[in-house]
């Protein structure tokens, strides 16, 4: 079983640096469809077809293969427990070679790992959720650096209300500008405190474009803003033409009485995941969009 | 209008490049991030040389996928990285080292316009993350420098290139920054759109 789930997780690292999911590819397309100026369209042209060779050779689409999360929804029956964290340290290693994938992992003393793996068992990084029944779900998500480095936390006043929640969002697509290779999906989070409104910013990105948030004043906020951003006019790769964005998603969270935590966690035109279910039998499912 | 240029490039040839443009580049090209552009000038202001001459070629923010088949160095993905973060060294660097072209994707800013005004230097724009149609004007690996301390993503791959593009030029010999232009834009639309907000 352990073999298995480590033959899975290699797969998924290797299916999310090549292939893009159906519906993020669908949103470059229609991207591609409603952008009229020559600079903005050719530039999601030679997104498209990168795309397209990438999934033929399987080759990375992108040098920048990410730091690597998991998003893990562990069944109680699951027959694997604590020894999970290891195997997907095994499967990073291993797909960092066999894809192969750019070492992103650099250690603060003692300069790149080399294999994609970090001191401490923080990279790659593991969000487990455990649930009913008796499954294992896996999601392998790669991130690369230059839209994280766009990320932005505020910590704002209660008082500014939900326009200043919009004001922050508006700043941050506006501050990433060209840097993180737009069209960008970006991720919001509001409320909780500062890790959990960056947590739910991020796992916001794994929501398929096109889907409102549940909460129809959720989902009215996410047209706004989806709206506002594209307004900015960054467009593709900051050339002024296109969209600036292809989706924009909201998750919300309680917060505290003195706190308005907002996070936004922006993806590239290259939102890379992919996912896959294993039965307690060691059946696996590959998920694909579409 | 369409360039296919050979490295080295002449200023003359160079001068002629505007905002708008498309470059097809054939010859050499240097990859080089923070930490290659870092040491380049530490070395250079020491009075030290480099183990390679610059003048003319390509210098591209990347740090590639490489593979090691047999002896030889493959490309696997070489998209380009964001340039902003060279901003702090590039009008040093396009001084001291006097290159044709930087290459790379998300545009530079002020100081990068100004060198390649005075020195003769036009920035191209390759679409990000496009790692596999740029890894395909790139024909061989003719050298790899400082791989041992830098690392794979960080050193400098001399790579022998063939038509390597397109290239935008976002900013030419001449003053004008396509990327800077939108950017200005974007903060007045941002005002207007942020005074407007309910």
């Amino acid at each position: 079983m352990e073999q298995i789930v480590e033959d899975t997780a290699v797969e998924l690292l290797r299916i999310s640096a090549t292939e893009l999911p159906g519906d993020v590819l669908e949103g470059l397309r229609r991207a591609r469809e409603r952008t009229e100026g020559v600079l903005g369209r050719s530039q999601l042209e030679n997104i498209l077809r990168n795309v397209e060779i990438a999934g033929e050779r399987s080759l990375p689409m992108c040098q920048d293969t990410g730091v690597i999360s998991f998003f893990v929804r562990l069944g109680d029956g699951f027959p694997i427990r604590s020894r999970l964290r290891e195997i997907l340290v095994r499967a990073t290693r291993r797909a960092t070679e066999e894809v192969p994938l750019r070492p992103n992992a650099v250690d603060l003393f003692e300069g790149n790992t080399g294999d994609n793996v970090g001191r401490n068992g923080y990279v790659p990084h593991l969000y487990i959720d455990l649930v009913e029944g008796d499954k294992l779900e896996l999601i392998a998500m790669p991130k690369g650096g230059g839209s994280s480095n766009v990320a932005a936390l505020g910590m704002l006043k209660p008082g500014v209300g939900l326009r200043g929640v919009k004001a922050f969002v508006i700043e941050a697509v506006a501050s990433a500008g060209s840097l993180g290779c737009p069209p960008y999906l970006v991720g919001v989070g509001v409320g909780g405190g500062e890790d959990i409104c960056m947590y739910l910013a991020k796992r916001a990105l794994l929501r398929p474009v096109g889907e409102r948030n549940p909460d129809p004043r959720v989902a009215a906020l996410e047209e706004e803003l989806l709206e506002k951003v594209n307004e900015l006019g960054i467009g593709v790769m900051g050339l002024g033409e296109g969209p600036t964005a292809y989706d924009l998603h909201i998750e919300v969270a309680a917060r505290h009485p003195a706190s308005l935590p907002v996070g936004v966690v922006i993806s590239c035109w290259a939102l890379r995941h992919a996912e896959a279910v294993i039965s307690k039998d060691g059946e696996v499912t590959i998920r694909r969009v579409l | 209008m369409e360039y296919h240029l050979e490295t080295p490039v002449e200023e003359g040839v160079l001068r002629r490049l505007r905002v708008g443009d498309l470059v097809f580049l054939s010859g050499t090209i240097v990859t080089a991030r923070d930490e290659a552009h870092r040491k380049a000038l530490e070395i250079h202001e020491r009075g030290g040389r480099l183990p390679l001459d610059l003048r003319g070629g390509g210098v591209y923010h990347c740090g590639p996928v490489m593979r090691r088949v047999g002896g030889e160095w493959r490309v696997v993905a070489a998209g380009p990285t964001t340039s902003a973060r060279m901003e702090i060294f590039e009008d040093r660097f396009i001084e001291a080292f006097r290159p044709a072209m930087i290459i790379g994707k998300g545009g530079m800013g002020e100081r990068t316009t100004r060198a390649c005004e005075r020195f003769g230097c036009v920035y191209g724009y390759l679409t990000g993350g496009a790692a596999v149609l740029a890894a395909d004007g790139i024909r061989r690996v003719r050298a790899v420098y400082w791989l041992e301390e830098l690392g794979m993503p960080e050193c400098l791959w001399v790579f022998e290139v063939e038509d390597f593009g397109p290239m935008l030029i976002t900013i030419d010999s001449h003053g004008d920054n396509l990327t800077e232009e939108v950017r200005k834009r974007v903060m007045e639309k941002k005002e207007r759109i942020l005074k407007a907000l309910r």
